[in-house]
């Protein structure tokens, strides 16, 4: 009897580390988190509009469909990213997500503070690497840390009425992306 | 053989608890921080790299993309005021006043995030959109046939839920209590 309940006991607690070895293996091992959904259809490096999601077709669950959204599929192999995105009429976030779909940065236009959002993403490495002078004259440039190499950036921007959504898709589609060469 | 048996029984055991306790998190929405107001929950931290580990498996898990900090924060009713599971056969009535906010959305989903159709093609509200009281407060009718002032149709799907998202708010990680941050209230009227 004693043997059972210690196998049992046993059991119990081998069944509490099986849990947390699942709930923590399960973002690595998704195979249709965010961004595995989003790889297919959009390019490395490159702003990619997503289609505004309808009760027949959404690319991802929970999307806001009040928002036009654009996504860049980032690589910083290749050096350091510069993002530009017009402000539209109503509001637009840039949010920056690492590979596991974690939203580790956030922001709005009113806290970029210009016409055009710009902002340079590089890895912690290619932030030091980067010459002193130009980090001065930069002063005013908003670099990111990203915590990895590879991620997502994505573009919002509000229709705050259904016949704004076209020129909210315009102010998305001319965000840019891009590897930048010095 | 004793041994055999009892290890084969150890680790069934272990097999059963693991899986469906982790089952069990992934499906009923754990995770830490919550706030809770009304029938609206949220969770701000998940909209930062400090997310808890239960709910980055379930976001992984759903395919979604939290809103992030900076942008917003995200509140989810799965139920009415007094905990009745959202039915789209019945009318709902969302009224109240909300934290502030530049903008905020109303939307409702089934139960695995996708639009739900209607003969409207309307799946939320926007702040602008919002037909108001004169003290700017508002009242939307979730209900499955048409009703006049803000009507959000169900499509008269079993099951619904609503996500109000604000966007440029002060709302937040630091956000604890109710004066902070005042959601609508929920409330379930006649069903079909």
């Amino acid at each position: 009897m004693t043997r059972w309940l210690l196998w049992t006991l046993a059991g119990i607690i081998l069944g509490g580390i099986v849990h947390l070895g699942t709930i923590l293996a399960l973002p690595r091992t998704a195979s249709q988190d965010a961004y595995a959904r989003l790889a297919p259809i959009t390019a490395v490096n490159t702003m990619t509009p997503i289609p505004r999601p309808t009760a027949a077709k959404a690319l991802l669950p929970f999307m806001d469909p009040a928002f036009a959204v654009a996504v860049c599929r980032y690589d910083l192999g290749n050096g350091p990213i510069k993002l530009t995105a017009p402000v539209s009429q109503a509001y637009t976030s840039v949010t920056f997500y690492t590979r596991r779909d974690v939203a580790y940065y956030g922001i709005n236009d009113r806290a970029a503070g210009r016409r055009t959002i710009e902002l340079y993403l590089m890895t912690t490495a290619q932030h030091e690497a980067m010459p002193e002078d130009t980090e001065v004259t930069a002063a005013d440039r908003l670099i990111i840390d990203a915590p990895d190499s590879a991620g997502l950036i994505v573009i919002r921007a509000l229709s705050p009425e259904p016949g704004l959504m076209p020129m909210a898709q315009a102010s998305v589609a001319a965000a840019r992306c891009a590897t930048q060469t010095q | 053989m004793r041994l055999l048996i009892g290890a084969l029984y150890t680790f069934i055991l272990a097999a059963a608890i693991g899986l469906g306790s982790t089952w069990i998190a992934l499906t009923h929405n754990t995770g830490f921080g919550t706030l809770q107001i009304g029938a609206w929950s949220a969770r701000p931290k998940n909209g930062t790299a400090g997310i808890d580990p239960y709910s980055r498996a379930a976001i992984a898990r759903t395919g979604a993309l939290p809103v992030a900090i900076g942008d917003g924060v995200a509140f989810v009713a799965r139920t009415d005021d007094k905990g009745r599971t959202l039915d789209g056969r019945c009318e709902t009535v969302i009224s109240g006043s909300t934290p502030a906010a530049r903008f905020f959305t109303l939307t409702l989903y089934d139960a695995d995030g996708k639009l739900v159709a209607n003969s409207l093609d309307r799946q939320g509200f926007t702040s602008e959109e919002l037909l108001r009281n004169q003290d700017g407060s508002f009242e939307v009718t979730v209900a499955p046939r048409a009703r006049p002032g803000n009507w959000l149709p169900t499509g008269g799907v079993e099951r619904y839920i609503l996500v109000m998202r604000f966007y440029d708010t002060s709302v937040g990680v630091a956000t604890r209590a109710e004066r902070e941050a005042p959601m609508p209230s929920v409330r379930t009227g006649a069903c079909r």
